[in-house]
């Protein structure tokens, strides 16, 4: 059987009454807004309670809300369960066991979060590459650096205030780049 | 005749560790790629080794970054389904689907029937073809050259269908917002069941020639072996995860489009010596990984035999504004792809455009293990984890 968000929600409340900010059970990407200051203690009761057994990190996105002051991290868990042995079972599939996006809500000029590379491995590079394209610092990282941009690079490409380099150690940027062109289906 | 073994005379070369003195040894640092033949691409990874013993590998990628995301929010979602395509250039099919799955649930497109059986059709059959690269690749990894003939012989037969139906051989741009891009050709159905009934019967010819060869068996048995526990809190997904014992496939445990009308069945790894597996062989191990692609092949014949007896007449696309409006929200999407969950998230605005597109690609967290596996081991095997992986460079790259 496989918990609802509401459900999700009111495990969290019940263990952190403050860390549970806002239940979006209805949208299109039911999720749960977290405070970050309180994201790694949730994070790791997510992954070790045994209702929730948040045992799979499926993506970490980090979104833009320019012009509003803010970064979104968004953190997508899945609960992969085993089949429950019933003697000749051995060939059930396991079960998703829930699925919820956890949101953190981050001022862009000072984007910061605590890392969860200790708590799911596979965190490292979804976090070095919003590091790297987006600009948000996870504190407690490992290893925190570039992972898809040369390590010399200046800036944070996905921001959305992002400034287009016109040149990267003598090469030329193409002209009329990518931002010029974008969305306003003028002819030049 | 000179004997060209001449018996040996004199005194014998001393043992090193005999020679006066103390012997000097030091660690290395060995840079495998981005230029190299199995790095399947360009990937670099930084060996450090002790001799023929990697310590540590670390990968560095990049190489090949196009900032794909930042092209997804500055074109209409149509526009981007042809940069899809060069995500995982070779499971072109299942990032189109992916894709048009995520903005579809943004927008609430219904998709005509026959178009999502058009969908199924392309995406197993661009399944088989990824598989079949992949072990043809693999053989040449394991100095195995015929079995890439082999695989490529019949993958061409594939590439005919999308041909075809699309004109494209390796980019498709078909699978698109609301259905597919055109209908099936004519004979279409009747060419694809030729091919099917052809090609099954020679997966047990890739098997007697590769699977159960006994060099490829020790080059890949027993090496890199990855736990379940590890699989999932590293975020593996697909064959690789199924490698290591873990009956899970989306397709089959988070159903989307129509997987819920098929019958198939989800293999994984098994130890070694139960029914025809080399005893050899653990759980998690290379050859496992590899083994469940070959198996999953069988399985896509299956579901494609089905879609032929099932597929209804009717649209092939349904009706699609022009210029379609992203709603303000937010979706995330993950489908089953060739090398396991491909994941859109894709948050609209109010506008033609959407804020933001994410894709998560499976080869980016099947690599992330990459430091994990190849710790003490041989030089050579790391290719073999390496090829195991299966990655693609497009796709972890962006």
């Amino acid at each position: 059987m496989s918990l609802t968000v509401q459900e999700i929600a009111g495990l969290l409340q019940t263990r952190f009454p403050d860390a549970v900010l806002e239940v979006d059970a209805d949208s299109r990407h039911p999720g749960i807004r977290v405070a970050p200051e309180s994201w790694h203690d949730v994070a790791l009761f997510l992954r070790d309670d045994p209702r929730l057994a948040m045992n799979l990190l499926r993506c970490i996105s980090a979104v833009d809300l320019h012009p509003q002051p803010y970064i979104d991290v968004v953190y997508d868990l899945l609960s992969m369960r085993p089949p429950v042995s019933t003697g000749g079972g051995a060939a059930d599939p396991w079960s998703c066991a829930g699925l919820v996006a956890i949101r953190v809500r981050l001022p862009r000029e000072r984007a910061h979060v605590r890392s969860v590379a200790d708590i799911w491995p596979t965190a490292n590079w979804h976090e070095r590459e919003a590091f790297d394209l987006m600009g948000v610092t996870f504190d407690g990282h490992p290893d925190l650096r570039r992972i898809l941009c040369p390590d010399d690079w200046v800036g944070h490409p996905l921001r959305k205030d992002y400034v287009f380099p016109t040149e990267y150690h003598g090469i030329p940027a193409a002209t009329g780049s990518a931002a010029d062109s974008a969305g306003t289906g003028e002819e030049h | 005749m000179t004997d060209i073994n001449p018996p040996i005379t004199g005194e014998a070369i001393p043992q090193p560790s005999a020679a006066p003195g103390t012997l000097h040894t030091e660690e290395l640092l060995v840079n495998m790629g981005p230029q190299h033949p199995s790095t399947h691409g360009v990937l670099r990874l930084l060996l450090r080794t002790d001799g023929e013993l990697v310590v540590e590998a670390t990968p560095h990628i990049g190489y090949l970054h196009r900032c794909a995301e930042k092209i997804g929010e500055n074109v209409t979602p149509v526009q981007f389904v042809p940069m899809t395509d060069r995500l995982d250039y070779l499971a072109a099919m299942n990032n189109n689907h992916g894709y048009s799955l995520a903005v579809e649930k943004l927008c609430g497109i219904e998709v005509p029937e026959r178009a999502r059986y058009i969908r199924v059709i392309m995406c197993e059959l661009n399944r088989i073809a990824s598989h079949l690269v992949s072990f043809g690749s693999y053989g040449l990894d394991m100095g195995a050259f015929t079995p890439f003939l082999y695989a490529f012989r019949e993958r061409e037969y594939i590439l005919d269908l999308f041909e075809a139906t699309c004109g494209a051989r390796l980019t498709y741009n078909y699978l698109t917002i609301g259905g597919a891009a055109a209908d099936l050709p004519e004979g279409f159905l009747q060419r694809l069941a030729g091919f099917l009934d052809y090609f099954e019967p020679k997966i047990d010819e890739y098997n007697r020639l590769l699977s159960y060869n006994y060099i490829f068996v020790k080059r890949t048995a027993g090496v890199g072996v990855i736990s379940a526990a590890d699989a999932i809190a590293y975020g593996l997904t697909g064959p690789c995860l199924r490698g290591s014992g873990v009956r899970w496939d989306l397709r089959r445990c988070v159903p989307y489009e129509i997987y819920d009308r098929f019958e198939f069945d989800i293999p994984i790894g098994v130890p070694g010596g139960t029914d025809d597996i080399p005893p050899e062989v653990v759980v998690g191990d290379s050859w496992s990984r590899y083994f469940v692609r070959m198996l999953e092949m069988k399985q896509s014949v299956r579901i494609l035999r089905q879609c032929l007896r099932q597929i209804p007449d009717g649209e092939y696309r349904a009706k699609v504004p022009r210029v379609l409006k992203l709603p303000a929200g937010e979706v995330y999407l993950e489908v089953e792809g060739a090398r396991g969950q491909l994941g859109f998230l894709v948050v609209g605005d109010n506008g033609p455009i959407p804020r933001r597109v994410k894709v998560r690609g499976p080869s980016f967290c099947n690599l992330s293990i990459i430091p994990h596996v190849c710790r003490q081991v041989l030089l050579a095997d790391v290719a073999a984890i390496l090829g195991s992986i299966d990655v693609v460079m497009g796709e972890v790259d962006r």
